[in-house]
């Protein structure tokens, strides 16, 4: 922006696998964040190649980079990121409102995804009359509603007390199992990366370490640098 | 996004900063209603000035000497009385052919005075014209013949020289010559220029001895049928170029009158409703502003809709329409304000107010698009922000 670029990340290469269960760990600052924005597409790497379903992203123009999110990613931010005067149902159904689907039937499916992670009974309520918890929930229901392949999820516990976060974090997991939905968590948290099948190590633009080596199709596969 | 999505989530944009958006409205409606309620109050003025040119009779024709245009005249006519007997001949008809010799002069009673403009004029007046009398009599031949003293009184004339009196039978006094009313003319109206209720008309014999003057102004006829007013008046003009050689006349009918007259006031009110549209421009900067903050209060909103799949086209679709909705709102409203002010002005003035269908379709159309113009650039600036930056505002 000022005309100096600084790498946030320097030769990265990383696979996301359809079904895992991955959490990003690092230090504040180390390019964790980064590589979340590359992975969910909001970012584009400044040279090498991100892959997402062997779709090349820097040959994408706007619209189908976000077809490309709305169809394959949810995300869930840890400041939640709802719209505070729109009601749980709504919230949800926002991505489906991009892919032209019809209100009935958004609502429908909306409905659906809020009973997926037991808020079947807080349609019609706002973010301001919910927990913090409860909101977390709403935000991972808006992330699952378009069935993605993979959820990227920012600090999903960072505003949360143990109680909330264990809920959540169960919620993901369970997601992650029962529907082979990939999870990736971003987190500086040990214990919650702990839990994760596969930990991968940020610190100062590098990826130090990608436990566990998974096989099967891969969904996101990252290699180069971004700043 | 459908259409319809983007039309709710505007509609709630603009609900929740209810008084942000009224204010914003307000330079569009003001706008709006001040171009409605100029070009109404314009039609209007040309309705009264038509109905009043209208009103002097039907297809008359009006020949002077020199060429008819603003401001230049000669000074000095060489047409005679006699030339009205020419031109009865020329035309066919006996006493077709009115005169006038006009002139203004200072009018006095005992006690009050009042300034009019005098006809010297021919009997056959009141038949060229619509100018009937109320009280007393008209000019008759014989005072033309004798050139009687006698002098026939608009309804304000009198009133102002004989206030609540009758005033048939009356001495009036002008340039020292006494003149006896013999009648007063029936009230017709007017609000723009010299009000016919403010003549007065005198034998055009005694107003030559009057003035000192062996001429007289010029002719007026009624032609038979509409058709024949651009014939009867060539006729006469050409008669008279053949009297008086070298001369120039011209034949004015009424038709030519009001076409003039419209032409200078479209042109007045054109220039009236420009003016009031750029207070119309005004207001879209205004709605720009407001747009930009609007974007830049929901850059969190536009990161997180981009994120979850929205495109640069779906949200700079969204901002668009809030803009264009808020000005096309302010439009409606300024509609009805116009509409309304017309009426009250129209209630309480003189002043007829025409509501032109035009003016109130093309100042909705101009809304709309000062909507779409002040409206893109914010927009633009919505969808191309960056989803990362966004998403990291506080």
């Amino acid at each position: 922006m000022d005309g100096v670029s600084v790498d946030a990340l320097r030769g990265v290469s990383l696979s996301i696998e359809e079904g895992d269960y991955a959490a990003i760990i690092g230090p504040s600052g180390s390019g964790k964040s980064t590589l979340m924005h590359l992975l969910g597409c909001l970012d584009r790497p400044t040279s090498g190649k991100l892959l997402i379903r062997g779709r090349d992203v820097s040959t994408l123009n706007d619209s189908e980079l976000a077809e490309l999110r709305n169809q394959t990613i949810g995300f869930v931010f840890q400041a939640f990121q709802l719209l505070p005067r729109t009601t749980a149902i709504e919230n949800v159904a926002l991505p489906l409102v991009y892919r032209g689907v019809r209100r009935a039937e958004r609502r429908k499916r909306a409905a659906e995804a809020l009973e997926a992670v037991n808020l079947g009974h807080r349609l019609t309520h706002r973010p301001t009359q919910m927990s913090g918890g409860e909101q977390q929930r709403v935000a991972i229901a808006r992330a699952l509603v378009g069935e993605p392949a993979v959820l990227l999820a920012d600090e999903p516990t960072g505003n949360l007390d143990t109680v909330n976060g264990d809920e959540v974090m169960a919620i993901l997991e369970r997601l992650n199992k029962e529907r082979g939905v990939a999870v990736v968590l971003v987190t500086h948290e040990a214990d919650i990366a702990a839990r994760a099948r596969r930990i991968i190590r940020v610190r100062d633009g590098l990826i130090e370490e990608a436990a566990e080596e998974a096989t099967g199709e891969a969904v996101g596969e990252a290699t180069g640098a971004a700043s | 996004m459908r259409f319809t999505e983007s039309f709710r989530v505007a509609v709630d944009a603009l609900l929740v900063n209810r008084l942000r958006s009224l204010l914003t409205m307000l330079g569009v409606v003001i706008g709006v209603a001040a171009v409605v309620v100029l070009v109404a109050i314009g039609g209007g003025a040309k309705q009264l000035v038509t109905s009043e040119v209208e009103g002097l009779g039907s297809n008359i024709v009006f020949v002077a000497p020199g060429k008819f245009q603003l401001g230049t005249t000669p000074a000095l006519s060489r047409l005679q009385l006699t030339d009205a007997d020419y031109l009865n001949r020329v035309l066919g008809r006996p006493d077709a052919v009115a005169v006038a010799l006009t002139s203004a002069e200072n009018l006095r009673t005992g006690t009050n005075t009042f300034y009019a403009t005098v006809q010297g004029t021919t009997s056959n007046v009141v038949d060229v014209f619509d100018r009937p009398v109320e009280k007393g009599r008209y000019v008759s031949k014989a005072d033309i013949s004798t050139a009687r003293r006698v002098i026939v009184l608009g309804p304000d004339a009198a009133h102002a020289l004989f206030p609540g009196a009758d005033a048939v039978g009356r001495q009036v006094t002008m340039s020292g010559v006494e003149f006896r009313v013999i009648g007063v003319f029936k009230a017709k109206g007017g609000a723009f220029g010299v009000s016919p209720d403010a003549e007065v008309h005198i034998p055009v014999t005694a107003a030559q001895r009057l003035f000192g003057m062996q001429t007289i102004t010029g002719f007026a006829t009624k032609a038979e049928s509409p058709d024949e007013v651009d014939a009867t008046g060539a006729k006469m003009v050409d008669a008279l170029k053949r009297k008086y050689r070298g001369d120039e006349f011209t034949a004015v009918s009424q038709t030519e009158i009001l076409g003039t007259i419209g032409r200078i006031l479209s042109l007045l009110t054109l220039v009236l409703a420009a003016i009031a549209g750029i207070s119309l421009l005004v207001g879209g900067v205004g709605v720009s502003n407001i747009m930009l903050v609007s974007v830049r209060e929901r850059t969190k909103e536009i990161g997180l809709r981009k994120a979850l799949g929205a495109r640069q086209r779906d949200i700079l679709a969204q901002f668009l329409l809030e803009a264009v909705m808020l000005t096309s709102i302010g439009g409606l409203i300024g509609i009805g304000l116009g509409i309304s002010v017309s009426f009250t002005l129209s209630a309480f003035s003189p002043l007829p107010a025409v509501l032109a269908w035009w003016s109130i379709a093309l100042a909705f159309g101009v809304s709309a698009a000062v909507g779409v113009f002040f409206g893109v650039m914010p927009a633009r600036r919505a969808g191309k922000l960056d989803p990362v930056v966004a998403l990291r505002t506080e």
